[in-house]
């Protein structure tokens, strides 16, 4: 059974463009209105919704993208919670891509099992886990691949070509370019290297190549558009939410809005 | 997942993979994964180097001023009327605490590596200054992230760090304490993994640091193993020692593993009592396996996975998780895992300083806790060593604010 993933980037292959990956996190800054997001994405021009799955830990992540996933923790959010928010938004949309993100810690004390059968059945397609490397493999990343989940692996400038074999070997749907060194949000995508580093990749890899980690602007998506098969925005979009906040930090009508007029606009440098 | 069999020998660990049992491993972003295997390479080779050994060796005896006492505690032992009480003391090493053993490794190997700059995380700043203080001894740019919580708790550790030549970050995010700090190390090295070398502080983190922390910290056990067999004739038949993350007990412990007639006891921190669910820092009483910093271990977290901040009376304590070696030992029950309370420590921290002269640090308080319960069941020709892991001058504030003077 071909996976949505696939499908989605075989549509736009076809169509000749670039897919616009868009990142949020599920719960910010709260349940009601993050599925008010995401049911608007599509809409917005998101080919790909990347979900972000809270922790109190998050590693790799930046300031806007840590601030997120403590808004959504405070609101009440919960790994259960993800996976209700994304069995709704599937009620209305059976064709857009949904890949949860996030770190093992909440999906090991889940259970990894019960995890990937509620993963699949809430209708999600595939899994970014930021913290498990090819060489832990058999905890996630094998398990998922058996329960008809993608397991979307993160390259990084520092997968060089010794590397790159053996962070390819059990990945699918599409592979994560990760732009610069550094944790999400913070540096602007040095976009000269993502095309040698792109074209570089492409010797190991047939999957589509989506690069992150710092895009901002339609501009940037433009650019980096012309090389890759797709282009990630996700601190933007956080930073977005949390521009909307009311004082307190609650939601206020403006919020959903603000997310989706980004995503407008990066999807018309996308596009273009 | 089931633990493995009781192995012939305890001290083979970790397995390629980094795992001692099911604990341990490699659990990081990609970026960091190349330079977790090259300095796993470089520290085989330099194991493998007579000549780093003997380097190592020659700071420890006259920059650390090792070897460190193995001092009886003669009256601490009449008081309690049973098991005969021995200190390590490594409170009397350079810095004040046991973290400088590591810390010298460390930076030897990154010296080794070619690294130019050094980061690393602290708690309650002992193992920050430390790590400035080896930095400064080589003229190495030294960056520490700590808590911003911890900063102001620990105003006299960052004075310290930062008339060594530290910069001292604060760390903003999350709870603002040591587990931000190390979130913050481990988003720093990411950002510069050319040129930078993450001296961890305890027996945690990816492989291979767990490893690599607990064999610079096992000449406490060795020596330990040697003054006792000089004094006594054989060997303790209990070791005792307080666990944060764990690299002074591991230290003292490891030697003694596979000598089966050891009795180990860990004494981790239950602040104001297991009970509380979350005013403690006991990851194996009180918590349960995950995965945190790189490693799968024991961790204190609510039922969403989400990691819960630790709480003790000594800041060096209050981490989330412990070391996965410990986390195996005691699944496999090699060593028991005990704790102490806020109030214990206190009680013991005041009675050696009253009967012995010596004001220990509030995290060896704890092992001295244990041993006030242990000690007087015990028969007078039971041998015990207690780690004094470091000396209490820095926590007298905690403790005078406790005991209600104002200083």
């Amino acid at each position: 059974m071909t996976s949505r993933i696939d499908a989605r980037f075989a549509a736009l292959r076809e169509e000749g463009r670039a897919a616009l990956v868009t990142f949020v996190t599920a719960g910010d800054p709260d349940y009601k209105t993050s599925l008010k997001i995401i049911q608007g994405l599509p809409k917005a021009g998101a080919d790909v919704i990347e979900f972000g799955m809270p922790f109190t830990d998050p590693m790799a992540d930046g300031p806007a993208i840590q601030a997120g996933g403590l808004r959504a923790l405070k609101a009440g959010q919960t790994l259960r919670k993800t996976l209700q928010l994304v069995k709704e938004f599937r009620k209305g949309d059976d064709e857009t891509p949904v890949v949860l993100m996030g770190y093992y810690n909440p999906i090991y004390v889940y259970g990894v099992d019960k995890f990937l059968k509620d993963a699949k059945s809430s209708g999600a397609d595939g899994l970014i886990i930021v913290d498990l490397p090819p060489e832990e493999d058999e905890e996630l990343c094998i398990p998922a691949m058996k329960a008809g989940l993608n397991f979307i692996r993160l390259a990084t400038p520092t997968t060089d070509d010794a590397r790159a074999p053996a962070v390819f070997r059990n990945t699918s749907g599409f592979v994560y370019y990760v732009s610069v060194l550094g944790i999400t949000g913070t540096k602007a995508p040095d976009l000269k290297s993502v095309k040698s580093n792109v074209k570089r990749l492409r010797k190991h890899t047939r999957l589509p190549i989506c690069v992150g980690f710092g895009v901002k602007t339609a501009e940037q998506a433009k650019t980096i558009a012309a090389d890759a098969d797709g282009v990630v925005v996700g601190s933007a979009l956080v930073a977005a939410v949390a521009d909307s906040l009311s004082k307190s930090g609650k939601a206020t009508p403006k919020t959903a809005e603000a997310v989706h007029k980004l995503v407008r606009k990066i999807a018309k440098g996308v596009r273009a | 997942m089931t633990a493995s069999p009781p192995p012939n020998s305890f001290r083979t660990g970790p397995d390629e993979r980094g795992l001692f049992g099911i604990y341990g491993g490699r659990f990081v972003a990609e970026t960091l994964m190349p330079l977790i295997l090259e300095l796993e390479q470089a520290y085989k080779d330099a194991k493998a180097d007579p000549s780093f050994q003997k380097e190592l060796d020659g700071y420890l005896e006259h920059y650390v001023g090792r070897e460190s006492p193995l001092y009886f505690a003669e009256r601490l032992t009449e008081h309690l009327g049973g098991a005969k009480i021995y200190f390590k003391r490594e409170d009397l090493n350079h810095t004040g605490a046991h973290k400088i053993n590591n810390v010298l490794g460390q930076i030897m190997l990154a010296r080794r590596m070619g690294k130019t700059r050094i980061i690393a995380e602290t708690g309650a700043g002992q193992h920050g200054v430390a790590t400035a203080t080896a930095c400064a001894r080589f003229g190495l740019p030294c960056v520490v992230y700590m808590g911003e919580v911890d900063i102001e708790r620990q105003k006299p550790n960052v004075f310290r760090m930062k008339l060594l030549g530290a910069e001292v970050v604060p760390a903003k995010s999350g709870s603002r304490t040591l587990k931000d700090a190390l979130n913050e190390a481990l988003r720093d090295w990411v950002a510069n993994v050319e040129d930078t070398f993450y001296c961890i502080g305890t027996v945690a983190g990816p492989h291979p640091y767990p490893e690599m922390v607990r064999d610079f910290q096992c000449v406490i056990g060795n020596e330990t193993k040697r003054q006792m067999l000089a004094r006594e004739g054989r060997l303790p038949d209990s070791v005792v020692a307080a666990i944060g993350g764990g690299s002074n007990a591991m230290g003292l412990f490891h030697p003694f593993l596979d000598d089966k007639s050891v009795e180990i006891y860990g004494v981790e921190a239950a602040g104001l009592g297991l009970k509380t669910k979350t005013k403690h820092a006991a990851s194996i009483s009180g918590g349960r396996p995950g995965i945190l910093h790189g490693n799968r271990t024991y961790l204190l977290m609510d039922d969403d996975g989400q990691i819960i901040e630790g709480h003790s009376i000594s800041a060096g304590l209050d981490y989330p998780g412990i070391g996965p070696e410990h986390a195996w030992l005691n699944d496999i029950d090699r060593a028991h895992y005990v704790s102490a309370t806020d109030a214990e420590a206190l009680k013991a921290f005041q009675l050696c300083s009253e009967l012995e002269g010596i004001i220990p640090a509030l995290e060896p308080s704890h092992a001295i806790a244990h041993a006030m319960k242990l000690a007087p069941k015990l028969p007078k020709d039971h041998l015990m060593v207690v780690c004094m892991s470091g000396r209490g001058d820095k926590d007298i504030f905690t403790v005078a604010d406790i005991l209600g003077v104002k200083l």
